[in-house]
């Protein structure tokens, strides 16, 4: 039965580690992750866990430790943000080849420069093609519930990929709420030991991380992309299994309002939250409107997005980082690709906002749903990138 | 590159694994030797000196003698400078 | 003591590899595997070694190896290290296992030297055998912080104006006895006594180990193949390569050199020094001389020696 406690983002994460009983923590403090790794270490001070806690010497040594670490069959966690996501972003890809099923909790932060410590998701979207699975929750309650499933997942024997749980930087890091968590029992239930495929054990002497020449790479990389199909399958049954455990429903995304709404927003983290509390004032005005947050981000979820948004006329996707040059933010990218491939047409709206924790409040998300009511009406999108919120 | 015999991704053991410990001792590198080494077994006094200098775990104990293994041998002729009693010399391959 | 016909016969590093005829690195690690065992797992870094051994899908080892990437075979070492340590105490894991560190210099003088550094400071139970051929020889023969002064690389050329690396040779050793680890030292292949009684010694260390094997490179340093030994017996009995060991924090000279040769003996020999026999560099080739001296005395000084 669930007890509440008053924990912050970071601190629900740590918590959340704790009861999974990982092995081996490395990680190297960066402003806003660090209550992560501080709560933890009071644990492991304490003696009330069992774990190794690595204070590694930079952030590409913590992900190195973790993938030696995770490659001998332990359970594994770090957490990082912003340059210490950039300084370990060789290993990012390395970690994911080397099919280590390492869960990392992103506190996400501005990139420098210049430098920054509040949050907005330019560090994971750096690193977005690296072959993580991307988890983004919207508050303190989810950040802790998916670092729980976070750990079944990755190390499913079909899946056998690390995982990032994301949360905004100070919004969601230190921000308090009640978190209904789980009792120790119930989690240990829920994740039983690691049962790898292989270990790194002189019982079995394997080599890892051979050099593959143009005649083999292109085969093994091809066998991450096949894992990266199996996931959306195996997130369903852990959040099934899940549910019937906390009572709390998780998915690929939520959906609210999109039954009859035409015009919708389309956001990851904090942001959903209060998008969600305009759009409940403006349904209760009759406006038609609704709000899609996705909690999964990599694997990209392409048919879910197109068949979600099948009745809408217009769709604003809300981008907390810029690729610089690009035709949309990296959201707003992967939207369009997605409605391209089965050649929907939605009029689409791409707004980058709230960098460097720039903050966005209600009235700003009225504005935008205005906006994107307007263009369900028009069909015309004037400006189909734009920023907002920033001082002309 | 030649594409006869190598799986594709639905057979290879994920990540890159190689499962087989040792599995480059089906790469022979013997043919990659100029001059070979021929161990004269009169001389040679079993001090296994050339059998831990090898780079290529090409000499091998024998009972009284080392032999070497040509499937291996790259010919380097450390053995040859090395034995202590001249025992070994470099032949042209 | 190690005597050699009490060795194991079986070999952890296959034939079959394709590092190049005479690679001093492959002597190297030959020599450490044969007195840890079959019970060790190898962290490697990028590197002509981790290159050669396993070009997919052949690998030489025959022990758990492991390559992650250039700058931190210590930092991967220090994550098996722990998880073993973390599974035995949950009674997931009850074998006592060596783990060892192959790298190169430029893995570990250069890029690898603060994952090197974090490991030693931390304590982790490991050993790591830094395979110093004195210069980045996978990609190249590129200058790093281990190239010694005068020697022509691809990116310090033997030019009109500058032969060959203007700088000095970083002290390793030094650098990791500053860490107050129980054990770190020098070897010499040609010295197989002396070096793998170390590998045994800093395997059994409790913490941190580091030994420094000078590994010739007849591609790289120009020199015969068949020269290898006989180049890692000349580094020690020109001083240039002085043996020693730092237990405990105490300073031991493993081979006293009382009649040194001179450091032209170990230079002659190899290509990357051959323009500095040229008249007009003269003046390198003594202050060569002169740092192998100023070394040496440094060295003895540390040992408690006298000469």
């Amino acid at each position: 039965m669930a007890k509440v406690r008053g924990l912050t983002g970071d601190e629900a994460v740590a918590y959340a580690v704790k009861q999974a009983n990982v092995d081996v923590v490395a990680a190297y403090p960066i402003t806003p992750q660090t209550i992560m790794v501080e709560l933890f270490s009071e644990y492991v001070a304490n003696g009330e866990v069992h774990s190794e806690f690595i204070c590694v010497e930079s952030e590409h040594s913590a992900m190195s430790a973790c993938v030696g670490s995770s490659l001998t069959g332990a359970r594994v966690f770090t957490a990082t943000s912003s340059q210490g996501l950039a300084l370990m972003h060789e290993m990012m890809y390395i970690a994911s080849a080397l099919r280590c099923p390492i869960v990392m909790g992103v506190a996400n932060r501005a990139l420098s420069a210049p430098i920054n410590i509040h949050g907005d998701h330019s560090d994971m979207m750096g690193s977005r093609d690296c072959g993580w699975i991307q988890i983004y929750a919207e508050n303190a309650q989810e950040a802790y519930d998916w670092t729980i499933q976070a750990f079944r997942m990755a190390e499913d024997s079909d899946v056998l990929l690390p995982i990032t749980v994301n949360l905004d930087g100070f919004i969601l890091s230190h921000s308090m709420e009640g978190v209904a968590v789980l009792e120790d029992e119930e989690v240990e239930g829920f994740l039983p030991p690691r049962k790898p495929l292989h270990t790194v054990n002189p019982e079995e002497p394997l080599t890892v991380g051979a050099l593959a020449l143009p005649d083999y790479y292109f085969e093994v990389k091809r066998q991450q992309e096949e894992a990266m199909k199996w996931v959306p399958k195996k997130i369903r049954e852990t959040n099934e299994k899940y549910e019937k455990l906390s009572g709390r429903r998780y998915g690929i995304m939520d959906a609210y309002g999109l039954e009859d709404a035409e015009a919708a927003i389309l956001c990851l983290g904090s942001t959903a939250g209060t998008a969600r509390v305009v759009a409940k004032e403006l349904r209760r005005e009759g406006k038609r409107v609704g709000v899609i947050k996705l909690w999964v981000y990599r694997p990209f979820p392409t048919e879910e997005i197109v068949k979600v948004t099948k009745n809408l006329k217009a769709l604003t996707v809300l981008d907390r980082a810029c690729s610089y040059g690009a035709p949309y933010g990296p959201l707003g990218s992967d939207v369009a690709s997605a409605l391209k491939r089965f050649n929907r047409d939605l009029s689409l709206l791409n707004l980058i906002y709230g960098l460097g924790g720039r903050d966005i409040g209600p009235s700003d998300i009225r504005a935008i749903f205005d906006e994107t009511l307007k263009i369900a009406e028009t069909g015309v999108v004037k400006e189909p990138l734009r920023f907002v919120g920033v001082r002309e | 590159m030649s594409e006869e015999g190598k799986l594709g991704w639905k057979s290879l053991p994920i990540g890159g694994l190689l499962l087989e410990p040792g599995s480059s001792v089906k790469y022979k590198t013997g043919d990659w030797r100029a001059s070979r080494p021929v161990v004269d077994p009169n001389k040679c006094t079993n001090c296994l000196l050339c059998w831990i200098y090898c780079p290529d775990m090409a000499i091998m104990r024998g009972e009284k003698v080392v032999e070497i293994n040509y499937d291996f041998c790259k010919g380097c002729g450390i053995c040859a400078a090395e034995c202590p009693v001249k025992a070994i010399t470099m032949e042209e391959e | 003591m190690v005597r050699l016909k009490e060795l194991p016969t079986e070999e952890l590093l296959a034939s079959g590899h394709r590092l190049c005829a005479g690679c001093g690195e492959s002597v190297a690690v030959r020599m450490a595997l044969k007195v840890a065992g079959k019970f060790t797992v190898v962290t490697n870094a990028t590197g002509c070694l981790e290159v050669a051994t396993t070009i997919y899908p052949y690998t030489s080892w025959r022990v758990p190896w492991v390559h992650v990437a250039f700058e931190n075979a210590a930092a991967v070492a220090s994550g098996i290290e722990a998880a073993y340590k973390a599974m035995a105490r949950r009674g997931a894991w009850d074998k006592k296992v060596n783990v060892i560190a192959f790298a190169g210099d430029g893995g570990t003088y250069d890029i690898g030297i603060q994952a090197l550094s974090g490991a030693m400071e931390r304590g982790h139970d490991f050993l790591y055998i830094c395979l110093d051929n004195e210069a980045y020889m996978n990609t190249g023969i590129q200058r790093s912080g281990a190239t010694p002064h005068g020697a022509a690389t691809t990116t310090s050329p033997a030019g009109k104006k500058v032969p060959g690396k203007p700088e000095w040779k970083k002290d390793l050793i030094g650098i990791c006895a500053a860490h107050g680890i129980p054990y770190a030292a020098t070897a010499s292949l040609a010295y197989w006594n002396d070096y793998m009684t170390k590998v045994q010694k800093g395997l059994a260390a409790e913490g941190p180990a580091v030994i420094n094997v000078l590994s010739p490179c007849p591609r790289g340093w120009r020199s015969e193949t068949a020269e290898s030994i006989k180049l890692s017996r000349l580094a020690v009995q020109t001083r240039y390569w002085p043996v020693y060991e730092v237990e405990g924090g105490v300073y031991r000279l493993n081979v006293k050199v009382p009649k040194p040769l001179p450091v032209e003996e170990f230079l002659k020999p190899q290509g990357r020094f051959r323009h500095l026999f040229q008249p007009e560099f003269k003046g390198e080739l003594e202050a060569i001389q002169r740092w192998v001296d100023e070394n040496w005395s440094r060295i003895l000084r540390l040992c408690g020696e006298t000469s």
